[in-house]
């Protein structure tokens, strides 16, 4: 097998039951895996809602280590739509021309560096650094602030031996009240200033607010971005020819980039919690139980897309989930989508290959199925063109 | 090409001429208001939909299972509905009007 591959492990159960069930902290959770009950679920919120306990749809469960509400996130309609009036405008700034040309400098720098320092690791020393330093963008923060989140590490809830670190939690909470407070006395133009200033249906956004859209802000799009990177690069390490591909047919950038993000599907699974009985694909699902929308499942089905285990870099027809679907689809997609496509820009412009020296598989481990969602390490050379 | 007609979510009228390519991008690149096509193509977003006005739903054709499925879902979603990624500009579209969904 190569080591880019991330094989399905879901295809059986799939195929045979449609759903799968998972322990998470004596809190259970129905897997769904078919992309189009994944697709009716996500749009069925007034049976399967966002809006539990705070952390009680993140799989694995954030409920002991998070009193914060994430929004909007965590927030069902019609709440949920007023705030994502005020805050796609924001989240669109990436498809601007100055933004796009800010991240290529950055992606450029990045890119230059790696090519004279021989062998490197790319978690640490190129998708993490990538991911802190587009943040400040997205955030319209000053470009300092990426060291202090470069020195979180790759995970922000997650240490070495323990996936729900409270303290490292703590860290990033604490880090955000300090950031708010400061952005209260003297506003500046970054994101905390204008959410500070905002109002949602008529009022001012309480501390607490602000604070839960920060941390979906960091959370959501760091450990997906880190691993849509990474695994991004194990892919072209192994397929030095599409960088050639890519590099003579620019106009398919664009699907390729859609492929990649289909089959690495960087956010395995999100939770909902059943507001009433009902079923799903013929499964009994209880009140107050959980369902998982399993994007990683849905996005290797068969029956929707042709050879699905296959990276087919000019996929014409691709309806994948990797940023969820319906009112909750990703906020932070057009951030990550122009991150890929300046990575892809880059790397065909400057590098000729890539050796993968070695490597460290990142596995999730989701009741019986094991799923490789990237790398806790790929030791890696970058050669240029 | 062909000269396309959107009427906006503000029910302006947007005449714009295209030569190749898909009526998503055709929109995009005129930044068509309510057109984002934020997949850039591939039938993932469905942030390009728009109603075919019903006499003229023969020149753009019926949407493929695919496509249906992500119509189906659409709240606003009507017989005449079709995610503008999935029609190539062609000839035959000249004097197409395109109602943006969302309405």
């Amino acid at each position: 097998m190569k080591k880019y591959q991330s094989p399905d492990p879901f295809t059986g159960a799939r195929e045979h039951s449609g759903c799968a069930y998972m322990n998470d902290q004596d809190d259970p959770v129905t897997m769904i895996l078919r992309l189009k009950d994944v697709r009716k679920t996500a749009h069925n919120w007034k049976t399967f809602q966002s809006g539990a306990a705070p952390g009680r749809i993140v799989i694995p469960s954030e409920v002991n280590i998070r009193d914060t509400r994430q929004i909007p996130f965590e927030v069902d309609p019609p709440m949920h739509g007023s705030f994502r009036a005020l805050l796609d405008p924001w989240f669109k700034r990436p498809l601007g021309n100055e933004y796009r040309a800010q991240l290529g400098q950055q992606v450029n720098a990045l890119v230059d560096e790696v090519l004279t320092k021989g062998v490197i690791d790319a978690v640490e020393a190129f998708s993490l650094c990538l991911q802190s330093r587009a943040l400040t963008l997205l955030l319209n923060t000053d470009a300092s602030e990426a060291d202090t989140w470069i020195g979180w590490g790759t995970h922000v809830f997650r240490s070495e031996d323990d996936p729900l670190d409270k303290d490292k939690a703590g860290l990033l909470y604490d880090y955000i009240d300090e950031k708010i407070n400061a952005a209260s006395a003297d506003p500046e133009g970054d994101l905390y200033s204008v959410l500070l200033a905002a109002e949602v249906e008529g009022k001012k956004l309480t501390h607490e607010e602000i604070k839960g859209i920060m941390i979906l802000t960091f959370a959501g799009g760091r450990d997906t971005v880190i691993n849509a990177v990474t695994n991004t690069i194990s892919y072209f390490a192994e397929h030095p020819e599409s960088l050639t591909r890519l590099r003579n047919e620019p106009d398919i950038i664009g699907r390729a980039i859609e492929e990649l993000i289909r089959y690495f599907a960087p956010l395995t699974q999100m939770g909902r919690v059943a507001t009433q009985d009902s079923t799903v694909c013929e499964h009994a699902i209880k009140a107050d139980s959980r369902v998982s929308l399993c994007w990683a499942s849905a996005n290797r089905d068969a029956s929707v897309f042709e050879s699905p285990e296959e990276v087919i870099l000019d996929r014409k027809l691709n309806p994948h989930v990797s940023f969820g679907f319906s009112h909750h689809n990703c906020l932070g997609a057009t951030h990550a989508r122009q991150i890929m496509r300046v990575l892809v820009e880059t790397l065909i412009e400057k590098v000729g290959s890539i050796d993968i020296v070695d490597f460290e598989e990142n596995i999730e481990q989701l009741g019986e199925f094991e799923r490789k969602v990237g790398f806790h390490r790929l030791n890696v050379h970058f050669h240029p063109r | 090409m062909a000269n396309i007609t959107f009427i906006t979510q503000d029910n302006i009228p947007v005449t714009v001429h295209g030569e190749s390519g898909s009526v998503m991008e055709l929109a995009v690149e005129n930044n068509v208001a309510g057109i984002d096509g934020d997949c850039g193509g591939v039938c993932s977003c469905a942030t390009c939909h728009v109603h075919v006005a019903k006499e003229q739903f023969s020149l753009v054709g019926q949407a493929s299972e695919i496509e249906k499925d992500m119509l189906e879902l659409d709240d606003d979603a009507d017989e005449y509905s079709r995610l503008c990624c999935q029609i190539d500009i062609t000839p035959e579209l000249d004097g197409l009007v395109l109602t943006v969904a969302g309405q």
